[in-house]
């Protein structure tokens, strides 16, 4: 990406060539006057956008969740005690409660329903990979004439609601459901297959709705990849599956990464494709929150619930983020 | 009602509400109901008569209604909780405003024994009508269990919690309702327990009953069985009166040979009522009070009944009803019948939690 076309916007701005008919072109300038003050110019405002964002968008809510999972349930309106009480008009009361996370390890169902949403996600993740890696492999090695209308096939399901997709593989899946229809007209089996409302049909479920995110990350590194390599690698007498191996794939593991975690992160936390797919007994984390913010209208315990979740989710992912990001640069 | 995970896609619904609020002048009315749980014209009927504007919304579970209520602000004007435990909680949470009865002259209809019932949840029936009322019960597909115990038990609750003859219809498939709080009580009650216990020990009992049918149980969920009943795809369901009576309609109706029946058990179970009430933040309380005298006349409610096939609790509207509904007695049970049903209680907040918990492992093993 080139640093040119960011810094212009900023100089011109500051020289006032922008137009200024647009309401919003005024906010801008008037934001970026307010920016200049504070010392942010040029590329720090551009910066600064996402920044605003996240903070907007993750932190006041992030906040929020935190101070609920630090009260107390009540019957009342909103149904936890508050965290700040004025007493008598002149002390600030702050009553922490740190039971909700306390609780949290006394009971092993937590511990339990997030291992096994670690597993299906895991697996999930694996066979999205499996199945997506060669789909964008075909499709970043195809006609360019082509390549345009396969990626938009990958694309296409999402115009129709996730929700409606998910409730088509209950058609599809169910005991006189299409699959088992079609093996049964076709002699394969003889009694229908049970998948519908068991943990296989929520790995079809989270394999088919994410498959789109790890496609496209691997489309992309894969399409920008130099083929001079691998004609070298064939002048030197390697055959294709080494090259692929020595090669392509070690080329193409930041899509193959960030095609895991677009995959792993929501499947994580996902509630509607084991509700709706899944059995009785299967156990994720987003289920556990639901019954504990509706069924026990326990918000505190679901504020803690949430919270613990997103510090187990996103620290080691930081944390693996910044060690790759240490070694990229070791590496120049 | 149908109490399906359908609502999930309805929420998105609340938030185009807003668009209308901005226009003066016009009176709007926002309610907020289970989904399927009105009649065919009920709401052009209103709009007609009063010229206000109405935003209708659904729901499928009173925890859903329950959230959004203690969220606040839920700009909801009529909305239609279960009066035990739900209402009874909302009320002591501050949630409703009392009912002004001067401005709902057809309160006077309703039937007083039956408002009597629901005064545990509502002291004085101060903040809420009866809107529709039911009962907990199964629904199986006569030639399918026949079939596999030519005497099955099929007035009894036996069909479910006994092991010895539910573990006879695995193979044709048997659900229960996914709510620990309609369950249990229900569980309870077949030991011979309190079905409003609050005893861990009780509670011990009713999860050990439901471990030894639990190999047996195909699935839980509370709106899936409708159509797995009507399809032969499940021969045995427990869930609500008017959502098997809806499996029932819809398999004759398809002519697909599944002959569904709905039993209240002989010995006896849950009966439960939906009430109207008005949020004490409502935003239009005038025309909420008009839609709810509206709906309480006897033929609007005739309309209702004859549509959703639940019971009311007015009874001018029954010479209006359609002859079918007014005379079935899974929908309006006998005397007798009715004396062998309870009501399930607000249980503290511990026990709640101890409850899911149990329904967890009921559920999952773990």
């Amino acid at each position: 990406m080139s640093r040119k076309g960011f810094l212009p916007l900023g100089d011109r701005m500051t020289e006032g060539q922008m137009p200024m008919h647009l309401p919003a072109t005024a906010l801008l300038r008037w934001l970026q006057r307010l920016a200049y003050r504070l010392g942010i110019r040029g590329r720090g405002l551009v910066i600064a956008v996402p920044y605003l964002w996240l903070l907007l968008f993750f932190l006041v809510p992030f906040a929020i969740v935190l101070k609920i999972s630090l009260s107390e349930a009540l019957i009342a309106r909103p149904p936890y005690s508050p965290l700040f009480e004025w007493v008598e008009g002149m002390y600030l009361e702050i009553r922490v409660n740190f039971g909700n996370y306390l609780f949290l390890l006394d009971d092993s169902l937590y511990a339990v329903a997030y291992l096994n949403s670690l597993k299906i996600a895991l697996i999930s993740t694996l066979l999205c990979l499996l199945i997506g890696y060669p789909m964008a492999y075909a499709i970043a090695t195809a006609d360019p004439a082509w390549r345009s209308s396969l990626l938009m096939l990958i694309i296409l399901p999402f115009w129709t609601s996730f929700l409606i997709r998910v409730y088509a593989w209950i058609g599809i899946l169910k005991q006189n459901g299409l699959l088992n229809n079609l093996l049964i007209n076709l002699g394969l089996i003889e009694e229908p297959l049970a998948i519908l409302y068991s943990d296989l049909a929520v790995y079809i479920g989270i394999t088919y709705s994410y498959l789109p995110f790890m496609i496209l990350p691997l489309y992309a590194t894969l399409e920008r990849l130099d083929r001079s390599l691998l004609e070298a690698a064939a002048d030197l007498g390697c055959r294709p599956f080494k090259a692929f191996l020595t090669i392509t794939l070690p080329l193409s593991l930041p899509g193959i990464l960030a095609g895991s975690l677009l995959v792993f992160i929501p499947a994580v936390g996902e509630f509607v494709i084991p509700e709706l797919l899944g059995g009785p007994d299967t156990l994720m984390i987003g289920k556990v929150l639901w019954n504990e913010f509706f069924t026990n209208r326990d918000w505190p315990v679901a504020s803690a619930v949430a919270i613990a979740l997103l510090l187990f989710l996103v620290i080691p992912i930081m944390a693996f983020q910044y060690l790759q990001g240490r070694q990229q640069e070791a590496r120049r | 009602m149908s109490r399906r995970l359908g609502g999930l896609l309805v929420p998105g619904v609340a938030g185009l509400m807003a668009v209308g609020w901005t226009t003066a002048g016009a009176q709007e009315l926002n309610v907020y109901n289970w989904s399927d749980y009105i009649g065919e014209t009920t709401l052009e009927d209103f709009v007609a008569e009063t010229g206000v504007e109405v935003n209708y919304d659904v729901y499928d579970s009173n925890d859903v209604l329950e959230a959004k209520l203690l969220a606040g602000n839920s700009g909801y004007d009529v909305v239609v909780p279960t009066a035990q435990p739900h209402l009874a909680r909302q009320i002591e949470a501050g949630i409703y405003m009392p009912l002004d009865l001067d401005r709902i002259p057809n309160a006077e209809g309703l039937d007083p024994i039956l408002m009597e019932r629901v005064q545990a949840a509502d002291p004085d029936n101060q903040h809420a009508v009866i809107y529709q009322w039911g009962t907990n019960g199964f629904g199986y597909n006569r030639d399918m269990i026949l079939e596999r115990m030519p005497d099955a038990p099929v007035n009894s609750w036996d069909m479910i919690f006994n092991p010895e003859v539910v573990s006879q219809f695995e193979d044709c498939g048997v659900s229960v309702l996914d709510a620990a709080t309609e369950v249990f009580p229900m569980a309870l009650h077949y030991l011979g327990l309190d079905p409003n216990t609050e005893s861990t020990d009780d509670l011990a009992q009713a999860e050990a009953l439901m471990m030894s049918i639990r190999p047996y149980v195909k699935y839980f969920h509370s709106s899936q069985y409708i159509n797995d009943l009507a399809n032969g795809d499940t021969c045995l369901s427990v869930g609500w009166s008017g959502d098997v009576l809806q499996a029932a309609y819809r398999a004759e109706e398809a002519e697909n040979g599944n002959d569904i029946h709905y039993v209240i058990p002989e010995e006896g179970t849950v009966v439960w009522f939906d009430m109207l009430a008005i949020p004490a933040d409502a935003p239009n309380p005038v025309a909420a009070h008009d839609f709810i005298n509206f709906v309480l006349r006897p033929d609007v409610m005739a309309g209702i009944t004859n549509y959703v096939a639940y019971a009311n609790a007015v009874p001018a509207s029954l010479e209006m009803v359609d002859p079918e509904i007014a005379e079935d007695t899974r929908v309006f049970p006998s005397q007798e019948v009715l004396e062998r049903l309870f009501v399930t209680r607000v249980v503290s907040p511990r026990f709640e939690r101890e409850r899911t918990r149990a329904w967890t492992r009921i559920r999952t093993g773990q």
